[in-house]
């Protein structure tokens, strides 16, 4: 390939891990928090239907992102109303958010079938654009990827750099000790889940209005689970988070070329890729406690008790 | 990478509360039955949208004589058997079963219900009460061939595939047959994605393939992603199954659309009348089971003449897609100048022919 075909290529891979990072870096916190939430599935489909929905109607793409934003949030309201007010399990309440979601979805998004949408402008960051090949790869997007840009290094910074980041993750770490504290367990845990599913709702906007800008069922086609098995791979560290995300969105794009080219590897051996790099992650985490699992929230999946 | 679906737990609710209902109607009403059985969702603008239409020809031809029922997005495993179970016990008279991946499914189920008739869209496997149909969607590639062959500036055409199997297989090689003949320099290029359905994994296969030089795109899968992704980057493509100008105005050249209205109408006919015997249907350009849309006002004029000429040549018999000479990838002739393919071999279609990048996945 020209040096111009690598480019493209990295670029593609760029738009492709930019719902991972969205939808694992909400995981992410809502994990830090001590909560699992399976849904991102489904939350990333309401995210696609609404956005789609409303930027339909409104002609303005940016507005439905918002309204994916807002119905993401929904959803993961409903999952902390389960697993925070009923104290049901996460893990149920997860998997019920994600088939709910594709059900829910696929009815609301009926008469949303067929319809042909523009995409969301594109904005060019005046003179950094110009430079050659940085400013293709990152001074040239939609504000969903500068957004992706953003997000990983103000989560980070809010998680290690800032009071209430060391209580988030006091509250994932043990609930107990943190409760004894005087700090409110379940709003905090409220607030990391809502947050994830604002972000899942964006992921979902991002593909139903930039990348295949169109709606159909099902359209997330199990990013969501990839997002999540992105957290466990980046052992709960944002840095690590976004590596991961574009290290999958390589893999996914570069088997793609390989069979252009005219590579003999099989395909769905690449597809395996990142489910097999995450179980070898998660070996690697039992086998050295002491060091992997350092940033792995200790209280995760288990449900906290006020009274207790 | 992207199959973990529990949606289809919900899926089997829905199934179950969708076939409860047809029970009921089943008790109000003496009406022929048929049943539909979809592997995509109706409203996908392709493949599954297109036999859906064949559906309500139904409908509207015999009114009140005849209900129809589908399921749609019905996986090609396990859970095929079970649906198709389930229309049989439900009193379904005839079922149309529309995809590939069903064949072994259908061929039991139909075992076990002597009494319904099945249909199966392109396999190859046929009993006393199981009937295949196909399309001749070759002859339309060998259209849509002649027409990228005469338009790609970059001599490369980028080719999304889905699975590996004879139909997939002998659409791409009729391509790059009528393709050579009008441009001997050009080349396709073929990436699959091992989906029928994966819009985001489509416009990826897109990319890539644009990336590497493609200047035209054409896809044997079903949703119109890739026609978007053309038409955002300023490439050329082709509809799939139905017509996907909405998605592409600009880019589309060309597209096959598949009519099933008038074979759907026949044989719901036959089966009504007492008539139906299983037998292999495989029609063309000719019958009207594959048809075409608009031509794109960016085509040229020699270009739409080079195009009508296979096209009638094809419905008048006097060309054939495969007709020889035609060299495999290594060069070897297959077929000699002067003879062409049988079905039996086309049927079977496992290699590429000259002119196509890389080795075909067995």
């Amino acid at each position: 390939m020209t040096s111009d075909a690598w480019v493209l290529t990295a670029l593609t891979i760029i738009t492709a891990a930019t719902p991972l990072v969205y939808a694992a870096i909400g995981e992410l916190v809502v994990e830090k928090s001590g909560v699992l939430n399976l849904g991102v599935e489904g939350m990333m489909l309401a995210g696609a239907v609404a956005s789609f929905a409303v930027a339909h109607v409104t002609g303005l793409g940016y507005l439905g992102a918002l309204a994916g934003a807002v119905a993401g949030t929904t959803l993961a309201a409903l999952f902390a109303l389960l697993t925070l007010g009923f104290q049901a399990s996460q893990v149920a309440a997860g998997l019920s958010l994600t088939i709910f979601g594709t059900g829910l979805t696929a009815l609301l998004g009926q008469p949303l079938v067929g319809i042909a949408f523009k995409g969301v402008p594109e904005f060019a960051i005046p003179v950094l654009a110009e430079v050659p090949v940085i400013g293709q790869l990152f001074f040239r997007h939609d504000l969903f990827v500068y957004g992706s840009f953003i997000l990983v290094p103000a989560v980070a910074w809010f998680l290690y750099r800032t009071n209430a980041g060391l209580t988030l993750r006091a509250v994932g770490d043990s609930h107990d000790a943190a409760h004894a504290l005087g700090i409110q367990v379940l709003r905090w845990r409220l607030a990391a889940i809502l947050f994830g599913g604002c972000c899942a709702g964006i992921a979902g906007s991002y593909l139903a209005l930039s990348y295949s800008p169109m709606w159909v069922e099902n359209m997330t086609a199990g990013r969501g689970w990839i997002a999540l098995a992105l957290v466990v791979f980046a052992t709960w560290r944002p840095g690590r988070l976004l590596l991961g995300a574009y290290l999958f969105g390589a893999i996914s794009i570069l088997q793609l070329h390989g069979q252009a080219v005219g590579l003999e590897i099989p395909s769905q051996f690449m597809s395996m890729l990142p489910y097999l790099a995450t179980i070898i992650v998660l070996v690697l985490t039992s086998m050295d406690r002491g060091k992997i699992s350092l940033h792995a929230p200790r209280c995760i999946g288990q449900p906290f008790y006020p009274a207790s | 990478m992207f199959n973990f679906k529990p949606k289809h737990i919900l899926q089997s609710l829905l199934l179950v509360m969708a076939l409860g209902s047809t029970v009921l109607s089943a008790a109000t009403d003496d009406a022929f039955k048929v049943g539909f059985v979809y592997v995509g969702p109706v409203s996908d603008y392709g493949w599954t949208y297109r036999h859906d239409v064949g559906r309500k020809a139904i409908e509207a031809e015999f009114g009140d004589k005849v209900t129809t029922t589908f399921v749609e997005s019905v996986d090609e495993g396990a859970d095929a058997e079970r649906v198709l179970r389930k229309l049989a016990q439900d009193g379904h008279d005839l079922i149309f079963t529309t995809s590939f991946g069903y064949m072994n499914a259908t061929v039991k189920v139909a075992k076990s219900f002597p009494d319904v008739k099945f249909e199966h869209a392109t396999g190859y496997k046929r009993a006393e009460n199981v009937s295949t149909y196909s399309a001749r969607f070759y002859e339309g590639r060998a259209v849509l061939g002649t027409i990228a062959g005469m338009m790609t500036e970059t001599n490369t055409i980028g080719y999304i595939a889905s699975f590996p199997i004879p139909e997939v297989v002998r659409g791409i090689n009729a391509t790059a047959i009528a393709m050579r003949k009008v441009n001997p320099d050009a080349q396709i290029k073929v990436v699959w994605v091992n989906t029928w359905y994966d819009p985001a994994k489509e416009a990826d296969a897109a990319k890539t393939l644009i990336d590497q030089g493609a200047d035209i795109v054409m896809q044997h899968t079903d949703s119109p992603a890739p026609l978007q992704v053309a038409e955002e980057r300023g490439v050329l493509g082709f509809g799939q199954a139905s017509d996907m100008k909405t998605f592409a105005p600009k880019a589309q050249l060309q597209t096959i659309i598949d009519d099933w209205n008038g074979y759907y109408v026949d044989r719901t006919r036959a089966a009504m009348e007492g008539s139906w015997e299983s037998v292999d249907t495989w029609q063309g350009i000719k019958e009207g089971m594959v048809g075409f849309g608009d031509y794109n006002t960016v085509i040229s004029d020699d270009v739409k003449a080079a195009a009508e000429i296979v096209r009638s040549g094809i419905v008048g018999g006097t060309i054939h897609p495969f007709q020889g000479p035609i060299r495999n990838q290594s060069g070897e002739e297959v077929v000699a100048e002067g003879n062409v393919l049988s079905d039996e071999v086309l049927l079977g279609m496992d290699y590429y022919v000259e002119g196509i990048v890389g080795s075909l996945p067995k």
